[in-house]
C-alpha cells in the first residue's frame, strides 16, 4: 500500500536506510579490531583492551540462522503491535566476517516452516509500526533461497 | 572440602509459591520465620541479613535487606542487598557465605521474596533507549521465551530432541511436583497434554514456559564453629561452594536481553561456554566432580532448557541429555534426579526467591526431609541457574 509517511528508523544509527543493500552499523575498536553491535563508543568489551576510540564499521549483510523461533503471542509493551496482532518469526544469524549473532524480526510473510538452522538470510529494512505522520522502519531477515548444509556456526 | 570453607545451613523456609497478590514482604517474613524454627534460633541471633532485590516493588524491593530487618524488626544487625536478575538470591548466599568466612559474623540470614505480575515479564517502565531489556522489546519483541524458543530449537536441529522430549520433561517435573506442598502447580499432565497446549515460542508450548509467581525462601547460615555449638553432634548440610562467574569474552551464546553476541572475529572464543563455567566454578571449588552429584535443583525456564542444564552441569556429554532423560535418569528413581522438587515447571518464578528455594530444596532433601519426593541416600546436590545480563549461579550443597 502506498504512503505518504514518512520513513524514519525506529532507533538512530543502528543501520544505514539505504533501501536497496541496507545495513547495521557496529563500531570497531581501532586498537584491537573487535567489532561490536550495537556500537559501542567509550570502552571495548575485550579485557585485555583499553582502547577508547572506535570507527563505525557497516556489518556483513547477509548470514545464516542460527536459530529461529516465533512470537505467537503479542509481546508486551514497548513493543508496538499492530491491531489485530499477526504473529511473526524471529531469527539469531551467523555473520561469518564477524563471527557473532544478531537477533532480528524475520520479514512478514515467512514463518518457522520456511526456516532451518544454516538457511541463508539477508537484511532488508522493514515497517516495525507506524503513527499518523511516520513509517518506522527496524531491520529485518529475509531468506535468500540459500543453505549452508555444513551448518559450520559453532555448535 | 576443607572445613574452612564451608558454611552450615541451620534452617530452610518458604511460603508457597502461587500468585497470591500480597506484598512481597509478607512471603520473605513467613519464609524467614520457618528457617528460624527450623534452625532453633530467634531472630535477636541473627548477626547479618542478606536480602535478594525485587525490581518490580519499588524502593524496598531494591533494598530488601533493609526492608525485611525492618519487618522482622530492627536490631541493630548488618544487612546487605543483591540485584543479579535470577542469580540475586545465589549473591545473597554469597554474601552471607562471605561474612561468615571471615569470620565478621557466626550467624546470618538469606531472605528473597517476590510479588510478580501477570504475563510476559516486560522491562521496566519509561522510554529507556539506552537500555537493552527496553530495546529488545521495542526493536524485535524479543521475549524471554523467544530466547528459550531459539535454544530449544537449536537442540533439535543439532542433537535430534523432539517436541516429545520436551514435554516428557515437563511431566517429569509435574511428577515430582505432586509431593511439594510449597509447588504453586501440584497436577500431573501427560505429553498429549502439553503438546495440546497453545504454541507460545516455536517450538514451546505453553505448559512448558515457566510462569511468573509470588513467593519467598530463606536460610539461616552459620559458622563450622557454631553450629558445633549449637547443633552438637547433630547432622550437618554444608554450602560447600557458591559460584557466580560472569561470562567470559567473547561471549558467543546469544542471551537475554540482548540483541546480539560478542563478536569472536578479533579475540578467539576458547573454554567453556557461559552456563558450562559457572558449574566448573562450583566443582572446583566444592573439589567435587559432577560424577558425585546425587541430584540437582536447575533453571528450567523452559522443558528444553533443562536439557542443556544436564550438559552444562556435567551429568552427560553435550548432545546426550536426551538419551540422559529417555533412559530415566534424572526422574526420581534414576541415577540423578533433576528438580526433585518440581522444578521451575511446578513453581513459576519468584525471582530473587527462586535460587534460595533450590538450596532449601538441597537442604531437605540431602536431610531426608523430603517427603514424597525424597532422593534416597542423597549426600550432594547442585543448584543451577541463569539470569539476564550475565548472571549465573551454582551452589553446592552436601552433607
Amino acid at each position: 500500500m502506498p504512503t505518504t509517511k514518512t520513513r524514519v528508523p525506529a532507533v538512530e544509527g543502528w543501520f544505514t536506510l539505504d533501501g536497496a543493500a541496507p545495513a547495521l552499523l557496529g563500531s570497531r575498536c581501532t586498537a584491537c579490531g573487535t567489532v561490536a553491535f550495537p556500537k559501542e563508543s567509550s570502552f571495548c568489551r575485550n579485557p585485555a583492551c583499553t582502547g577508547t576510540e572506535f570507527a563505525e564499521t557497516p556489518l556483513s549483510r547477509t548470514g545464516t540462522v542460527w536459530s529461529y523461533t516465533d512470537a505467537c503471542y503479542q509481546p508486551p509493551k514497548p513493543y508496538v503491535a499492530a491491531d489485530p496482532y499477526v504473529p511473526f518469526a524471529i531469527a539469531a544469524v551467523h555473520l561469518a566476517a564477524e563471527q557473532m549473532l544478531v537477533l532480528g524480526q524475520v520479514v512478514p510473510g515467512v514463518g518457522v516452516d520456511e526456516l532451518a538452522v544454516g538457511t541463508g538470510v539477508e537484511l532488508v529494512l522493514d515497517t516495525l509500526y507506524e503513527d499518523d505522520d511516520h513509517e518506522y522502519v527496524v531491520w529485518k531477515w529475509r531468506p535468500t533461497g540459500t543453505t549452508d548444509p555444513t551448518r559450520a556456526q559453532d555448535a | 572440602m576443607p572445613d574452612g570453607r564451608q558454611v552450615c545451613v541451620l534452617g530452610a523456609g518458604m511460603h508457597p509459591w502461587g500468585k497470591w497478590g500480597r506484598n512481597f514482604v509478607e512471603y520473605g517474613l513467613a519464609a524467614s520465620r520457618d528457617a528460624l524454627a527450623e534452625a532453633g534460633l530467634a531472630w535477636t541471633d541473627v548477626q547479618f541479613v542478606a536480602g535478594a532485590d525485587t525490581i518490580r516493588n519499588g524502593y524496598p524491593g531494591f533494598v530488601a535487606g533493609a526492608t525485611f530487618a525492618q519487618a522482622l524488626g530492627w536490631t541493630g544487625a548488618r544487612v546487605s542487598s543483591s540485584y543479579a536478575a535470577c542469580a540475586s538470591g545465589a549473591q545473597a548466599i554469597g554474601s552471607a557465605r562471605a561474612q561468615i568466612l571471615a569470620g565478621l559474623v557466626d550467624v546470618a540470614l538469606v531472605v528473597g521474596a517476590d510479588t510478580t505480575p501477570k504475563g510476559f515479564f516486560a522491562p521496566v517502565g519509561g522510554d529507556r533507549r539506552d537500555d537493552p531489556d527496553w530495546l529488545r522489546f521495542h526493536l524485535v519483541g524479543a521475549t524471554n521465551p523467544t530466547y528459550f524458543g531459539l535454544y530449544a530449537r537449536r537442540r533439535m536441529e543439532l542433537f535430534g530432541a523432539t517436541e516429545d522430549d520436551f514435554a516428557a520433561v515437563k511431566v517429569k517435573n509435574a511428577r515430582h511436583g505432586l509431593a511439594n506442598p510449597n509447588a504453586r502447580y501440584r497436577k500431573e499432565v501427560t505429553v498429549a497434554e502439553v503438546l495440546a497446549s497453545p504454541m507460545v515460542a516455536d517450538p514451546l508450548r505453553l505448559l512448558e514456559i515457566c510462569a511468573t509467581s509470588d513467593g519467598g525462601a530463606a536460610l539461616v547460615l552459620c559458622s563450622n564453629e557454631f553450629a558445633r555449638r549449637h547443633a552438637g553432634t547433630a547432622q550437618r548440610v554444608t554450602i560447600d561452594a557458591v559460584s557466580t562467574v560472569t561470562p567470559r569474552f567473547p561471549q558467543t551464546t546469544l542471551e537475554m536481553p540482548d540483541l546480539s553476541t560478542d563478536s569472536a572475529a578479533a579475540v578467539a572464543s576458547v573454554g567453556p561456554t557461559f552456563r558450562h563455567a559457572v558449574a566448573l566454578a562450583a566443582y572446583e571449588e566444592a573439589g567435587i566432580d559432577p560424577d558425585d552429584v546425587d541430584l540437582a535443583e536447575v533453571y528450567d525456564l523452559s522443558s528444553a532448557l533443562e536439557l542443556d542444564w544436564y550438559e552444562d552441569i556435567g551429568l552427560c556429554k553435550v548432545g546426550e541429555a536426551e538419551k540422559l532423560l529417555r533412559d530415566g535418569e534424572t526422574a526420581l528413581g534414576g541415577r540423578v534426579p533433576v528438580n526433585p522438587s518440581g522444578g521451575l515447571s511446578c513453581f513459576g518464578e519468584a525471582i530473587p526467591a527462586q535460587a534460595i528455594a533450590q538450596v532449601c530444596e538441597l537442604v531437605w532433601q540431602l536431610r531426608g526431609q523430603a517427603g514424597g519426593r525424597q532422593v534416597e541416600g542423597a549426600r550432594v546436590g547442585v543448584t543451577a541457574n541463569q539470569g539476564l545480563f550475565g548472571h549465573g549461579s551454582s551452589v553446592i550443597v552436601s552433607r
